[in-house]
């Protein structure tokens, strides 16, 4: 795998909070990965420590083999869309595609078309005036149209309805398969987008939980069910994720080993595989009954 | 198209073969591209390619150079011959378990298939 994008022992502390604690990560190049995790994970963070917007407290990070911090060869190769994006008053889009194509040489007028009519943009209206979602699709147009080899996404969808996230998601994997970039997600729809991901990295509480194939994590973890003193037992000496019971029966999310499916079986229990939105979201149940 | 859980290269892999099996694509045929599959699927190309890859070392799918990708000679009879393998567990056994739940004897099940299998 060639990397993009790494960070060593990556620490971000606003005062007494930690947002980011000693990452170290590599994002690979030329392929979508999806940045998962809880509100406060770290997500927008580290997408600004990459993206040289912020400064890391300590810690290294290499974006195309150099510090990102006023590298104009690195930042000029590098589009960041913010969930809460703001464009100067009295922007239309209309100047949107006019300044978009001076920052980015890559930038591609006709697909910055193909996304104002997709998403039916008004170009008479100042962006300032538009619905959430109008203005999620202004920093889908922004993102995708920039074509820039590194390009992240802060939460793409918020205001979007069903329709405009597929309409964003076929947008997203037909450009990137006619030109493949460096392209990072933060998303909390997990089961939307997954499979258009190649790898995947859970943030929980500003460190690494998972920096992984989506395939791989697939299949990561198990979920059990049945009677709740056979999902004791069996789980007595593996990692449980979440455990949740209804009297005498239960559910466990579990990590998978090369036993667990067999003792489970012979214990009358049930198996299946977790989801990814699953054992995400037993990531951060787990975090939370451990702490308090 | 895809379930929750399994891996999405193998879920597709296995839908790929199905088509063989089911003469979507004969033998000597071309199968769609590897972007192809990415688009009508919405799936991250490298994970279609994956899929491909796995037939292509299973023996069901060939790679002509510059021409693109082709059901493989015998394709159909390997993956009739994997399917036969996989059939006990993926069929009889959680068959012979519900059964055992309801209280049918195996007796009783081989009679109901035979019922089943006359029209």
């Amino acid at each position: 795998m060639s990397a993009a994008i790494e960070a060593r022992s990556l620490t971000k502390r606003y005062g007494p909070v930690t947002a980011l604690d000693g990452v170290t990560l590599s994002i690979e190049r030329d392929a979508i990965t999806g940045l998962l995790g809880r509100n406060g994970a770290g997500k927008t963070v580290l997408m600004s420590l990459i993206t040289a917007h912020e400064t890391p407290t300590s810690g290294t990070i290499r974006v195309l083999g150099e510090d990102p911090r006023e590298n104009e060869r690195v930042l000029g190769q590098t589009c960041f869309v913010r969930d809460n994006q703001r464009y100067p008053d009295e922007f239309r889009v209309p100047h949107l595609l006019n300044t978009g194509a001076r920052f980015y040489p890559s930038r591609d007028a006709d697909l910055a078309a193909r996304v104002v009519d997709t998403f039916e943009l008004p170009t008479d209206r100042d962006i300032r005036k538009l619905s959430r979602g109008q203005l999620s699709a202004v920093g889908i147009l922004v993102g995708l149209a920039s074509r820039a080899p590194l390009t992240f996404f802060d939460e793409p969808y918020l205001g979007l309805d069903a329709t405009a996230r597929m309409l964003f998601y076929d947008l997203l994997l037909r450009d990137y398969i006619a030109h493949p970039r460096t392209i990072v997600v933060s998303t909390h729809l997990i089961d939307e987008i997954e499979e258009l991901l190649s790898r995947v990295i859970v943030l929980d509480h500003g460190r690494v939980r998972e920096d992984a194939e989506v395939d791989e994590l697939r299949g990561r973890a198990l979920r059990l069910s049945g009677r709740m003193d056979a999902i004791e037992r069996v789980t007595a000496n593996h990692a449980v994720l979440h455990r949740n019971s209804l009297g005498v029966l239960g559910t466990a999310v579990v990590t998978a080993t090369t036993d667990l499916a067999d003792e489970a079986a012979a214990a009358g229990l049930t198996t299946e595989p977790a989801s990814l939105h699953e054992l995400v979201a037993a990531y951060g149940l787990h975090t939370k009954e451990v702490s308090s | 198209m895809f379930d929750d859980a399994s891996p999405i290269f193998q879920q597709l892999a296995d839908s790929l073969s199905d088509d063989v099996l089911r003469g979507v694509y004969a033998e000597g045929d071309q199968v769609p591209s590897i972007n192809e599959l990415a688009v009508f699927h919405r799936i991250n190309p490298a994970t279609a390619n994956r899929a491909v890859s796995l037939l292509v070392d299973q023996g069901v799918l060939v790679k002509r150079r510059g021409v693109g990708m082709f059901v493989a000679d015998g394709a159909l009879d390997l993956i009739r011959t994997a399917r036969r393998t996989a059939f006990t567990a993926r069929f009889v056994v959680p068959l012979l378990a519900e059964a055992r739940t309801l209280g049918i004897h195996p007796d009783t099940l081989v009679d109901l298939l035979r019922k089943e299998a006359t029209p």
